[in-house]
């Protein structure tokens, strides 16, 4: 298989507060190829948005990258001097926020927004890189481009706005895309017209997508590859398919079973009890261990590692036991 | 025949004047603007089930639910809940006692709480308000049965609502509507600011109540998935339009409507079945200047001069002319 083009290694980050230093990102490791899309999962809290901050370097003090490493294309980018990191951001790596009406300077014409990225990253003068705009905003899939070009973000329905920060994201032709929750301000008509957007470029362009988001379906959609995270760590990563029809982990199932879908009948949803920890409280061993269903005494001392079971990882200490047992009886 | 249904919503009309102030209209000759917001919607609740309103942002889903409680005073139209009329002045008195029986939970549970009062206060407002329970120590024993109910502990009552989650405070917001032994209760998109883990606890914990207490509920929801989950019947609007009722499992499988085939075609797929969708297309237009006829027409793949002409009216629970004219796509439908 070729190099991944993002290859995330043991992460740590950690914000420092007065009372207690803050683990808000431990030990996640995972690879993104040339035009693959990684979804990643977990609730409010769970530590995604972090993650996804902390590849294209945007964790602002007291957060901090305290172990572990970022790699683009084979090289280290995690510590990079903020002037070489800007120089890297936008131009190899681009972000695609949530909410397209803040991602917007509001006082400036979008065509205006569009010209300054692509001219601080490539060398085009003025005309190139309206005429570069105009192409942008066509392969976004808005309408009339020569004449929206023009027009103030206010202008845009939320849709097409998120469709203007896609351009924004795409000027510099960039090798990987941060998408953190760009559906969730949008309404499930929209939702889909973007999802099979990001997923069209993604393709087209080969690049490598991290796409952030609680919607388990948004993922089903559009990833190839999914990671659940739990409390600032990797429960279950492996492919979409897998990992949405059979999860392993206890909270990955459970989670699944929470969600209602179109398709089942209106039983009873799966409940898991409690709530995520705070990261100021988060229990020893097992992250998890409270809510489990299945929990046993190592989950409660030991922290559980990922796990390569059945062309996936799950770090959870059931699958260790069961691994152990299959090799007893083989012996 | 059936009895009565317990609300019946005929012709609800809401109108908001959106225009510019009155020095803009005198020197810039701007012409005043309304925003009908919801036009002409009509629907039956019967006791005991859960009707649940589904549409995009802008279709009037929330606002409808204002108007059936009372929050809002509609521009046109009735509300009749238990026989009474929440419109007609005449019926002033009993409406003050049907007020008892009406409760709201709202979305956001960081906003609908005072978060300067205990959750004990918060709860007991309601059954100081009618007098439902008589002496201090009574109401204290309420509360604590009311908060051991939605599945907190007695002892809660005494923290403040800053010091539980989403999910525990919207328990509170439940507990709360609880409180004056209502039985019809408005939910505005009771999960929508929580996480799925908790919103499965919160909607197990509806039903749950519902079942116990025989509970009527209007719940509002933009989440199809959600509303298949809770409710016995479905409205669908459309900018301020209802455009199909049925039945949950009928709309679920067939869906009539054109507009309710998009929406349930633009749910991602979590089964991942490979059912056959139709992309979805174009976006809700501005509400202050709808399009004429059918206000979908611009977005219907059926759509033909009729539907740009003339409004279709609800037949059978469908307002669409391509339904009744017989016109239709070949599509084949979840299952």
């Amino acid at each position: 298989m070729s190099e991944p083009v993002i290859s995330v290694r043991n992460l740590q980050v950690e914000f420092v507060t007065r009372r207690a230093t803050l683990r808000a990102i431990d030990g996640v490791s995972f690879d993104i190829h040339k035009g693959e899309v990684l979804g990643v999962v977990g609730e409010s809290g769970a530590g995604k948005s972090v993650t996804g901050a902390a590849i294209i370097g945007l964790i602002e003090p007291p957060g901090r990258i305290s172990g572990g490493e970022i790699l683009l294309n084979g090289r280290r980018i995690d510590n990079l001097s903020p002037e070489e990191m800007r120089k890297v951001r936008g131009r190899k790596v681009a972000m695609i926020f949530q909410d397209p009406l803040t991602s917007l300077n509001p006082l400036f014409r979008v065509g205006e927004q569009l010209v300054e990225t692509i001219r601080t990253h490539l060398q085009m003068n003025e005309r190139q890189a309206r005429d570069r705009a105009v192409e942008l905003l066509t392969e976004v899939g808005i309408p009339a481009p020569e004449k929206r070009i023009d027009g103030y973000p206010h202008e845009f329905s939320g849709g097409m706005r998120q469709r203007v920060v896609i351009a924004l994201a795409l000027c510099a032709e960039p090798d990987f895309i941060v998408a953190d929750e760009p559906t969730t301000a949008l309404d499930v008509s929209v939702q889909a017209q973007i999802i099979s957007l990001i997923k069209k470029l993604g393709r087209e362009r080969g690049m490598a997508v991290m796409l952030v988001t609680h919607d388990m379906g948004v993922i089903a959609e559009t990833a190839d590859r999914v990671a659940v995270m739990y409390a600032g760590r990797l429960a279950e990563i492996g492919p979409v398919r897998d990992v949405v029809q059979r999860p392993m982990h206890p909270y990955a199932k459970g989670l699944m079973g929470a969600i209602p879908t179109l398709e089942a009948s209106t039983e009873r949803l799966v409940q898991i009890p409690g709530s995520m920890p705070r990261l100021s409280s988060i229990p020893r061993g097992c992250a998890f261990n409270p809510r489990c269903a299945d929990v046993f005494a190592r989950c409660h001392v030991d922290q559980p590692l990922p796990l390569s079971v059945q062309g996936r990882q799950v770090a959870c200490h059931l699958y260790e036991n069961e691994r152990l047992k299959t090799a007893e009886v083989a012996r | 025949m059936s009895p009565r249904p317990y609300v019946e919503v005929t012709d609800l009309k809401k109108t908001f004047d959106v225009s510019k102030p009155w020095l803009n209209r005198v020197l810039e000759g701007a012409p005043r603007q309304y925003l009908k917001a919801v036009d002409g919607v009509s629907f039956d609740i019967r006791k005991g089930e859960t009707f649940a309103l589904v549409g995009e942002s802008g279709s009037g889903k929330s606002t409808v639910a204002r108007m059936v409680v009372g929050l809002l005073n509609p521009t046109g139209g009735e509300v009749t809940i238990d026989g009474i009329s929440m419109t007609d002045p005449g019926q002033r008195a009993q409406r003050a006692k049907l007020r008892r029986k009406m409760q709201m939970v709202f979305q956001d549970p960081y906003a609908s709480l005072n978060p300067r009062w205990r959750v004990d206060r918060i709860i007991a407002e309601p059954i100081r308000a009618f007098n439902v329970v008589e002496g201090e120590a009574n109401i204290v024993a309420r509360v604590g049965e009311l908060l051991t109910l939605v599945g907190l502990h007695p002892d809660d009552g005494k923290k403040f609502p800053h010091e539980f989650s989403g999910g525990q405070r919207q328990r509170v917001a439940i507990a709360r509507s609880l409180a004056s032994n209502a039985d019809f209760i408005v939910c505005d998109e009771p999960t929508s600011a929580l996480d799925v883990s908790v919103q499965a606890q919160i909607l197990n914990l509806m039903r749950d109540l519902q079942e116990k207490f025989g509970l009527t509920y209007l719940f509002i929801s933009h989440n199809l998935a959600v509303v298949r989950h809770m409710a016995t019947r479905i409205g669908v609007m459309y900018l301020g339009r209802l455009v199909e009722v049925s039945d949950a499992k009928e709309m679920f499988t067939h869906p009539r409507h054109p507009y309710t085939r998009m929406l349930l075609d633009a749910v991602p797929d979590l089964a991942m079945s490979g059912r056959a969708r139709i992309p979805v297309a174009g976006e809700i237009p501005n509400p202050i200047t709808p399009p004429t006829g059918c206000t979908f027409h611009p977005r219907c793949p059926l759509a033909n001069e009729r539907c740009k002409a003339e409004n279709p009216l609800p037949i059978n629970g469908v307002a669409c002319h391509a339904v009744v004219e017989g016109r239709t796509l070949a599509h084949p439908v979840a299952a």
